[in-house]
């Protein structure tokens, strides 16, 4: 194969340069990707809607999904210790990693011990969430991303802006463009043109490797299976084909029997991509037994913590565990719609990644992302879990100011607003003094600029003046007037 | 029947010809009204900004003006929306605020709300020969439950041409400070709802919150547009004075 295929992502890979706005500011004056990615979300919010009416009662699957999660995950102790114990059991091995660098340090480990030169990954966001790719590629491993939306950001040296459709923002001619460089002929932009040449380029790929890496979308605890949803049919080549499969498991994706994954297999397609069912869904326990044909000689289960049992117990924040990475909330996103998921600046794009990442890396660096919404609650609507995501948010900004993690003129002036809004007698002089301070700029009601913070608003909007008299200044005179004309009430029963 | 209006300090400051609208049309409904002025704020700015602490004694003043009051009625989905959604946990720490939060956030209810589940009046007799659109808050929409009730109303207008508009759940890019903080990105996004209204070719544009019309409004007349925003209150006051009520 001729492509540059390089593991390393390093220079994307980590918390992408600048603050939020600066991030968001760089993303809107990217014509190419606001077209893609509002394409792309509004196809899946619409193949969604269709699909969650075809099926009919999904307010009732949707609480039933909650029910499980938030179960799950109460008790994910006990689920835990059962499925590694029933993964052991069938001959697999389970290793657990605290933080991101364990979890690189045991994938490495296990791949040098094996002498493993060339590795296939099908689609994990935890790998993503540990830059595995970074770290194997400097223990001298070669990583291939299978899935086609990986493969093309991986030749691109970028990281996913979806988490389920990772190169959302490209489009079909950057991903020609791609494919030409890494070695593609006379590639159209067509579907079978770019599919085909993938297909040809991983096939030999998928027969050489001495190492399968894959995530996990649900681990069911009663049988220590590991189950896999793709589209692709990458998943199962990934799992089947090399001699070891390592795969990469959020501590919290558990499910507690197979029955509940029934309810899960409903919710998830259909929220992620609208489908009815995903095509492949593949379900391993352990690794191939004796006389099975295919599957992978040894089998490694790695639990990544990272950050998620100190959420657990914690009642403003344990919600988030419930999440079962299907995308919905990023294509109703009005924010993700209008910048994608490389402005957040973190793995985790979109209103679950302004949730997820300041929690799994509380600090300074992540408090920005909380304010990347506008609070319209569209995303815990297409929650198929219902997880609160606005009230998270806005829980995350008291986080911040409890911890000091707010500009000092922010403080300020909600404590002038708190000493203002407090007193009504207080409130009514301020206002008035505020009016008397707007005179001379007010045109026909309306401020065309206005000064400090106010700016941002009226460098793309007209502002409203104060009213020359409020309301409750006019109430006593409008009372007054309606006491006159009692006669309504009759009229209004006559209409 | 008597309501006491809790006016909200946008409407009170800015809007206050929203507020007289609504006491219009309420009366028109046989209803009196009482303007607590204990009142200033629900504390909402300060609450999704992260300091509740602030919120919390800003709102203060609701559990006080409206203790009294048997219902509550707003022009404001948002604010309904932090009464019913926010109040009983922001005040659980002093049982006799808790108490009050409940029993405000039980009584209060938005304007479109009030006028179809309590009063049970879709029409008016209003009269508005105009082609209209409507925006739903995103508030008045999640956190209320505000869905059909002020389609209904306009749709009962005589006259009134209601043209739905496309995509119209989705936010208008308003968010409070969201609108300060990140202030080009929330011109894209009520680019995109402009973009949507214009497709609709509606003279007016509704909407049951000032802050979403605010931000439309003031986007559209900065790009020259001119279609005129109205909260639905003031729309229907119109509509009853145009059919001679």
């Amino acid at each position: 194969m001729q492509t540059s295929v390089q593991g390393s992502r390093t220079s994307a890979s980590g918390q992408a340069a600048g603050t939020l706005a600066e991030r968001v500011e760089r993303a809107l004056q990217d014509d190419f990707l606001r077209r893609a990615v509002q394409f792309t979300t509004q196809r899946l919010r619409h193949n969604k809607q269709q699909a969650a009416a075809a099926l009919g009662q999904w307010e009732a699957w949707r609480e039933r999904g909650r029910q499980i999660r938030a179960h799950t995950v109460a008790h994910l102790d006990r689920y835990l210790q059962q499925f590694v114990e029933n993964v052991r059991r069938h001959g697999g091995h389970v290793h657990f990693a605290a933080d991101a660098a364990e979890a690189v340090h045991l994938v490495v480990q296990l791949a040098c011990d094996r002498g493993v030169r060339l590795a296939v990954k099908s689609k994990s966001m935890v790998s993503e969430e540990v830059h595995l790719n970074d770290g194997l590629t400097a223990a001298g491993v070669r990583v291939v991303e299978t899935d086609l939306g990986e493969y093309i950001i991986q030749l691109a040296g970028e990281p996913p802006s979806h988490l389920i459709a990772p190169a959302i923002h490209k489009n079909r001619e950057q991903i020609r463009d791609l494919f030409c460089a890494a070695g593609g002929r006379g590639l159209t932009t067509d579907t079978p043109s770019l599919a085909g040449f993938a297909r040809q380029q991983l096939r030999q790929l998928f027969l050489t490797a001495d190492l399968g890496i894959s995530g996990c979308n649900f681990a069911i605890a009663e049988t220590g299976t590991v189950v896999l949803f793709t589209n692709e049919g990458n998943g199962r080549m990934v799992t089947s084909l090399p001699r070891t499969h390592i795969v990469m498991l959020g501590m919290e994706r558990l499910l507690p029997t197979l029955a509940d994954l029934e309810v899960m297999a409903n919710l998830l397609p259909r929220s992620a991509t609208g489908q009815k069912l995903t095509a492949y869904m593949t379900l391993l326990t352990g690794p191939r037994r004796e006389g099975e044909g295919d599957g992978p000689e040894e089998l490694h289960v790695v639990v990544l913590d990272n950050g998620r049992s100190n959420l657990l117990g914690d009642p403003a924040f344990q919600d988030v565990l419930h999440c079962i990475r299907c995308g919905a909330c990023l294509n109703v996103c009005p924010v993700y719609r209008q910048v994608g998921g490389h402005a957040y600046g973190s793995v985790y794009p979109g209103p679950i990644g302004a949730v997820l990442t300041p929690l799994l890396q509380p600090g300074p660096e992540t408090a920005d992302l909380p304010y990347a919404s506008s609070l319209c609650g569209a995303c815990f609507e297409a929650c198929p879990v219902k997880i609160p995501l606005h009230d998270l948010l806005v829980r995350l900004r008291q986080r911040n100011v409890e911890r000091g993690w707010v500009k000092p003129g922010e403080r300020l002036a909600w404590y002038a607003f708190q000493r203002t809004f407090a007193r009504p007698g207080r409130y009514r002089r301020v206002m008035r003094l505020a009016r008397w301070a707007q005179a001379g700029r007010v045109q026909a009601g309306e401020l065309a600029q206005a000064p400090g913070p106010l700016r941002g608003w009226t460098a793309s909007r007209q502002a409203p003046a104060l009213a020359a008299r409020s309301f409750q200044e006019r109430w006593s005179a409008l009372a007054a007037e309606l006491r006159e004309r009692p006669a309504a009430k009759e009229d209004a029963n006559d209409a | 029947m008597r309501i006491a209006l809790m006016t909200t300090c946008l409407v009170d400051q800015f809007f206050p010809q929203v507020a007289e609208s609504m006491v219009r049309v309420l009366a028109a409904c046989g209803v009196q009204v009482e303007v607590p002025s204990a009142q200033t704020c629900c504390g909402q700015p300060a609450y999704n900004s992260g300091f509740a602490a602030e919120a919390r004694v800003v709102g203060q003043t609701l559990l006080t003006a409206f203790a009294d009051a048997e219902y509550v009625v707003t022009p404001s989905g948002s604010c309904a929306g932090m009464v019913h959604h926010v109040f009983p946990t922001l005040f659980q720490g002093s049982p006799h605020s808790s108490q009050q939060a409940q029993a405000l956030a039980e009584k209060t209810y938005e304007f479109s709300q009030f006028l179809l589940q309590v009063l049970g009046i879709d029409d008016l007799g209003a009269v508005f020969p105009h082609r209209v659109t409507f925006h739903p808050s995103c508030h008045g929409l999640r956190l209320l439950g505000v869905r059909a009730e002020p389609v209904r109303l306009l749709q009962r207008v005589r006259g009134l041409t209601y043209v739905e508009l496309p995509a119209a759940e989705d936010c208008c890019g308003f968010g409070g400070t969201f609108a300060l903080k990140l202030p080009a990105l929330s011109t894209a996004m009520v680019d995109e709802k402009v973009r949507h209204v214009l497709a609709t070719g509606a003279e007016v544009l509704v909407s049951t919150d000032m802050g979403c019309l605010m931000n439309m409004g003031g986007r559209l007349r900065r790009l020259g547009h001119p279609v005129r925003v109205m909260h639905l209150a003031e729309l229907l006051a119109e509509g009853l004075r145009q059919g001679g009520r």
